[in-house]
Order: C-alpha cells, then sequence, then structure tokens
C-alpha cells in the first residue's frame, strides 16, 4: 500500500498537483521568495528541500532528476550552482514558512517561504563542532592504537571534498560529466584505499 | 409540506441565540513594535516575526 501523502491535496488532479508542486518549487529557487497560501507552502517544503538535496549531491543523475521536474534549465542551473553552495553546510530545513497572515478576498491564511541562504549562525558551528568533538573523543578512547588514523581521516575528507565537488559541478554544467566524475572520484577511491 | 405547528416565543428564540457572539481574537504582543499582533504570524504592523527575521516588504502608507 502506497504511503499517503502528508498533507492536503492541491488542484484538480494528480497531475495538477504535480504541476504545480513543480512549478511553486522552480519559482521558489528563482526569486528565493515566494507568497503563497500557507497550504500550499507546507507541501512545497518537503518537495523543495528534496530537490535542494539533489542539488547538493550535484552528480549528472541527480540533475537529471530534478530536471525531469523542473524543466528550466536556468533555474536548475542556478539551484545546482548558487542554492546549493550557499547551504552546503546546513543539515536540512533549507527552506522557512513565516504566516503572514490572511489575504483579502477570499481570507485565505497566507504565508511567504523562502530559502534560508544565510550562513549557518556561529552557535549552531560551535555546537556541530563540540558535537563532533565529543564523537572524536570517544572514537579515540574506543581505538588508542588506531587514533592517529581516526584524526586524521576527517580532515582528509573535510579537504577532499570541496575540491571535489567543485570540478564535478562545473563540468556537470556543460554536459561532460562521465569523464569528469571519473576523473574526480579515481583520487576519493585511492583515498579510500589507502585508509 | 410540514410546517411549523406552533410559533416559538421571543424568550425561546432568545434563548437559542444565546450562545452565538463573536470571539475576541487572541492576540500577543509584537516585541519588535509593541502592536498586537496575531500569535505565530508575522507583524503586519512592522513585518517581523522572531527578532531581526524581517519578512514582509512594508511600506509606509
Amino acid at each position: 500500500m502506497p504511503t499517503p501523502t502528508k498533507g492536503p491535496r492541491l488542484g484538480g488532479g494528480p497531475a495538477h498537483e504535480r504541476l504545480m508542486l513543480a512549478n511553486l518549487a522552480a519559482s521558489l529557487f528563482e526569486h528565493k521568495r515566494i507568497t503563497t497560501t500557507v497550504t500550499k507552502a507546507k507541501r512545497l517544503k518537503p518537495y523543495a528541500e528534496r530537490l535542494v538535496t539533489f542539488a547538493k549531491r550535484g552528480d549528472l543523475a541527480s540533475r537529471r532528476r530534478v530536471l525531469g521536474l523542473i524543466s528550466n534549465k536556468g533555474i536548475v542551473h542556478e539551484l545546482f550552482t548558487d542554492i546549493a553552495q550557499a547551504v552546503e553546510n546546513r543539515d536540512g530545513g533549507y527552506t522557512r514558512i513565516t504566516k503572514i497572515g490572511n489575504r483579502k478576498g477570499d481570507n485565505a491564511p497566507m504565508a511567504v517561504i523562502e530559502l534560508v541562504l544565510e550562513p549557518v549562525s556561529a552557535k549552531q558551528a560551535v555546537v556541530a563542532e563540540a558535537t563532533s568533538a565529543a564523537k572524536r573523543d570517544a572514537d579515540k578512547k574506543e581505538a588508542a592504537a588506531a587514533a592517529p588514523v581516526a584524526e586524521e581521516a576527517p580532515e582528509t575528507e573535510a579537504a577532499e571534498a570541496p575540491a571535489e565537488e567543485a570540478p564535478a559541478a562545473e563540468e556537470a554544467a556543460t554536459e561532460e560529466a562521465p569523464t569528469a566524475e571519473e576523473a574526480a572520484e579515481a583520487p576519493a577511491a585511492e583515498e579510500k584505499d589507502a585508509k | 409540506m410540514p410546517n411549523p405547528k406552533r410559533r416559538h416565543s421571543k424568550a425561546r428564540r432568545d434563548r437559542r441565540r444565546a450562545h452565538d457572539h463573536l470571539r475576541q481574537p487572541v492576540l500577543s504582543e509584537c516585541p519588535h513594535c509593541h502592536e498586537m499582533k496575531l500569535p505565530h504570524q508575522a507583524c503586519p504592523h512592522c513585518g517581523y516575526y522572531r527578532d531581526r527575521e524581517a519578512i514582509l516588504v512594508e511600506e509606509q502608507a
């Protein structure tokens, strides 16, 4: 049995709903902030955040999946470059809904849904740092002998990640990803072997 | 067609209407401009919600 959709159905039918969500998401990525009804905003939030997750992954396969939903290549490109980069350090919660009262005319409750593009705050960064440090300490205690290896691993990974992502994203834009991805993945594979 | 058998008295009518009344909306004070606003909504007076999270483009009339 399929999982029921969370939240109310929109539009006149499934196709209408799919189109409406895709168009709302496209508008959101284009304008970064859109005003709509609370109901639509609530349905859009998980949909849009899933697309942002694809964008953060950044490979050609995920780009094609997004292009299957949003047909505007310009907007998808912006999503995969600007937006994906802006939310790089954010673990979910890429959109924010703020209710702004009822619409004149039909008294429908309205909301502003926007992308959370500001960098993760210092406080949040400190918390993240503390959790990772605590985790590292725990790892160290557990495997005292393997400590140097465990300590080095996150650093090398962190250094590797941006370098790896940048060329992949660029190449995907020019539709030459297969070769680029092979090239990018080769060092990563070596990395893993080294560990 | 069925019809009312008897006229209802004023007292009966008024008793029926005893619970017909409007309710005052619940309001909370905006922490930014100290106007009253609906809770969990951006303030329609200053456009602020939650500290500095200015959401609305609010033009002065």
